[in-house]
């Protein structure tokens, strides 16, 4: 959040265990990355066996490898479970890359598409399709989202970075409380004046993959890929501008050029998912720094984790929420904030916070 | 506002805007003029009093203004009143129709509008100057959204009259704050820790409130919006008397510890030297604070950025140093009730939630200081 913190000649690794250079932390990384991932099956397997209907493991993985369109067992993991699962994992994996590649883009302990305004500029943006243009589905209002993540995200980087060629982050995190603000009043004033727009809204608004139609699974896909293949692709220049924009410009990375297409990674990503599910906070935001704590400073590594730590998180968080309150369900954005604001104020809490 | 240093840990020296009026670029709008020196009077008994010509006028313009927003506020409406029938109910007299206009309607509104706002700007002054940041007001430490989250609990779960749902909204935002300033204190509370721990657990809260109002039956959720956005809406009498008695309890409280107030704007160690108890007098400090708000937010719901915007606002105006307490209870004050006028006309005969006003205007403050900001770095 501020510049002098970042100014200071920080060690690259905000942990005990600064990873070391060279293969030892290669494999430190692969070890880890393997971990997550067989985490990450794990819970795919718990995510479709777990729910108001429990079905044992041996079902699960019978239901899978046979096709039983009578048994009711397959039409759940069918047509709830696994579609619902692969969404949550779509939608975590987008959330930690754009976590990333955000903290990186601003040098911003703090950034989160929640915070510069992102998933504000898409919930306006929903809202307002809600309200004025009666949308209901997730095909006719992505693209609203989109537009509101893209204009919000913009706007908050020229308010943050304008005039000069460096965002300083303190401004962009300014920047994005500001633009939220005003998008959150937006919000509310259409609510208020159209009861039938809150009973809509209010139920997206918490963030939840229950009851989400399963063709969104396919409609958001392309919106996700396209955004993670850029962020993959902006690894390097991200790296680079993390020495500074000079040396950054010094190692052949354009900033102004990687700021834009960062940006538009951030909009595809955010956006999409926000449409697809709900505005869901902290994933975005705690991940990254697991990730960079386990994992070094190398952004590339960064988002990779990122992309398999988040879905761990979210899935996590999802079959939390369905066990919580059994047969009753509790909503994986609340989940997410309970798991995730400890975990950030444990990390505000520790001595090296903020260095990135 | 403050820019890189807004929330720099690092920083031991006090680092609000205008706290070194002479380094920072004119704040004020029109051309560049020189901050205007203190001058102090020295009083017979040995004390002096020290005042600050600028603020004094600003003071006076401040007033003046209030006293429009006053004469609007009973004046305009859908039943309009011209002033001299006013000027007749206020004195006693006056017609039946317009005393219930103006006397239950109109006027203890107006009060609550007013003592409310100034609540808020008291109770931003105190946290952003102990937060030696703008941005350590009660909005984002998390107190708005706790008392929020303490209503909807009443209002949603367990369900209580007006009395219930203030006493809720009392209870969360003194838990909240409370959690947030236990959660930052290490070895004493740094500004910086402080309002990334409220932005922590204000996201818990909003997602916990968002939860609530999915989970409620349709007219509890629409009634919790409406109480959730901050409103004056028919406020009555019964608002009005409770906000007054912690006014008037809590401003002479604030306005008493002003002096150890302003020593510890320029930082502990220096504050300690001149023989202030630090973490005392920051604790009852904070304990005035979160009261003001606490009221407010009983009284009105969340009003956001009336705590944000005011004391920066009567910063810029009066350019004077530290931390202004009066100053910034009566732009507070304004503010509210020139928002709630606007709130009122703006949709005529629908009445806007006073709290939607607020927050847009609250935001385009924002985003103006920033663009203010970007201009001066150029020059």
């Amino acid at each position: 959040m501020t510049a002098e913190i970042l100014a200071k000649p920080a060690p690259a690794v905000p942990g005990p265990a600064p990873a070391a250079p060279g293969r030892t932390g290669t494999a430190r990384r692969l070890a880890w990355l393997s971990g997550a991932l067989l985490l990450l099956a794990v819970l795919t397997l718990a995510g479709i066996a777990v729910g108001a209907r429990y079905i044992p493991p041996g079902q699960v993985l019978h239901v899978l490898l046979h096709r039983e369109p009578a048994s009711e067992d397959w039409i759940v993991v069918h047509h709830a479970r696994i579609p619902r699962t692969l969404l949550g994992i779509a939608v975590g994996a987008a959330l930690g890359i754009a976590g990333a590649m955000m903290q990186a883009l601003t040098r911003n302990p703090l950034a989160d598409p929640g915070l510069l305004g992102v998933n504000g500029g898409a919930a306006a943006a929903v809202a307002a399709g809600t309200a004025l243009l009666d949308l209901r589905t997730f095909g006719s209002f992505v693209w609203f989202a989109l537009a509101g993540a893209a204009v919000a995200a913009l706007v908050v980087q020229i308010l943050g970075g304008g005039g000069r060629a460096s965002a300083t982050p303190a401004r962009l995190a300014l920047a994005g409380t500001a633009v939220t603000a005003v998008l959150t009043a937006f919000v509310n004033g259409l609510i208020l004046l159209d009861p039938l727009t809150l009973n809509r809204f209010r139920f997206w608004q918490v963030g939840t993959l229950a009851g989400v139609d399963s063709a969104v699974l396919g409609q958001v896909l392309p919106f996700l890929a396209a955004g993670g293949l850029l962020a993959l692709l902006l690894g390097r220049p991200l790296n680079a501008l993390a020495l500074g924009d000079d040396a950054g410009h010094a190692l052949g990375a354009n900033p102004t050029r990687t700021r834009l297409f960062s940006l538009l990674a951030v909009t595809l990503l955010c956006g999409a998912a926000t449409a697809a599910v709900g505005p869901i906070a902290f994933v975005g935001l705690a991940v990254p720094h697991l990730a960079r704590h386990v994992c070094g400073p190398d952004q590339r590594w960064i988002m990779l984790l990122s992309a398999v730590l988040a879905p761990v998180l979210l899935l996590g968080s999802d079959i939390i929420g369905r066990l919580a309150l059994h047969p009753a369900e509790l909503q994986v954005g609340v989940v997410t904030a309970f798991i995730g604001a400890p975990l950030f104020i444990a990390l505000v809490r520790g001595r090296r916070i903020a260095q990135l | 506002m403050n820019g890189p240093t807004a929330v720099d840990p690092s920083a031991t020296l006090p680092t609000p805007p205008a706290a070194a009026p002479t380094a920072e670029p004119p704040a004020g709008p029109g051309p560049a003029l020189a901050p205007v020196p203190l001058r102090a009077v020295r009083l017979p008994a040995g004390g002096s009093l020290r005042w600050h010509p600028r603020a004094t006028l600003v003071g006076g313009l401040l007033v003046l203004a209030l006293l429009g927003a006053v004469i609007g506020a009973l004046t305009a409406g859908d039943y309009p009143l011209p002033v001299a029938d006013v000027v007749d109910v206020l004195t006693g007299g006056g017609a039946r129709a317009d005393r219930y206009v103006v006397m239950e309607v109109r006027l203890p509104r107006l009060l609550t509008a007013l003592l409310v706002g100034a609540a808020l700007g008291l109770a931003g002054s105190l946290f952003q100057t102990l937060a030696r940041n703008p941005l350590g007001s009660p909005d984002v430490i998390g107190f708005t959204v706790g008392s929020a989250t303490g209503a909807l609990a009443v209002i949603l779960v367990i369900g209580g009259g007006a009395a219930a749902v203030a006493g809720g909204a009392v209870a969360g935002g003194l838990l909240t704050s409370a959690l947030v300033y236990l959660l930052a204190r290490r070895g004493g509370t740094q500004g910086y820790r402080l309002v990334l721990v409220g932005i922590g657990v204000s996201s818990l809260l909003a997602s916990l409130n968002a939860y609530l109002i999915a989970r409620a039956s349709f007219s509890d959720a629409q009634s919790a919006a409406v109480w959730l956005t901050g409103s004056l809406n028919a406020r009555g009498w019964e608002h009005c008397g409770p906000m007054a008695l912690a006014l008037a309890l809590l401003l002479p409280a604030a306005l008493l510890l002003g002096r150890p107030l302003r020593m510890l704007e320029m930082g502990d160690d220096v504050a300690s030297s001149l023989g202030v108890r630090t973490e005392g007098v920051r604790i009852r400090l904070v304990l005035i604070g979160v009261g003001l708000t606490a009221a407010a937010t009983a009284a009105a719901g969340p009003i956001p950025f009336v705590a944000l915007i005011a004391p920066q606002a009567v910063r810029r105006l009066t350019r004077a140093t530290g931390p202004n307490l009066l100053g910034s209870a009566l732009t507070g004050a304004l503010l509210l009730a020139l928002s709630d006028l606007a709130a009122q006309r703006l949709l005529a005969p629908t009445q806007l939630p006073v709290g939607v006003l607020t927050g847009v205007v609250g935001g385009c403050f924002l985003i103006w200081l920033i663009v203010r900001r970007w201009r001066g770095d150029r020059a």
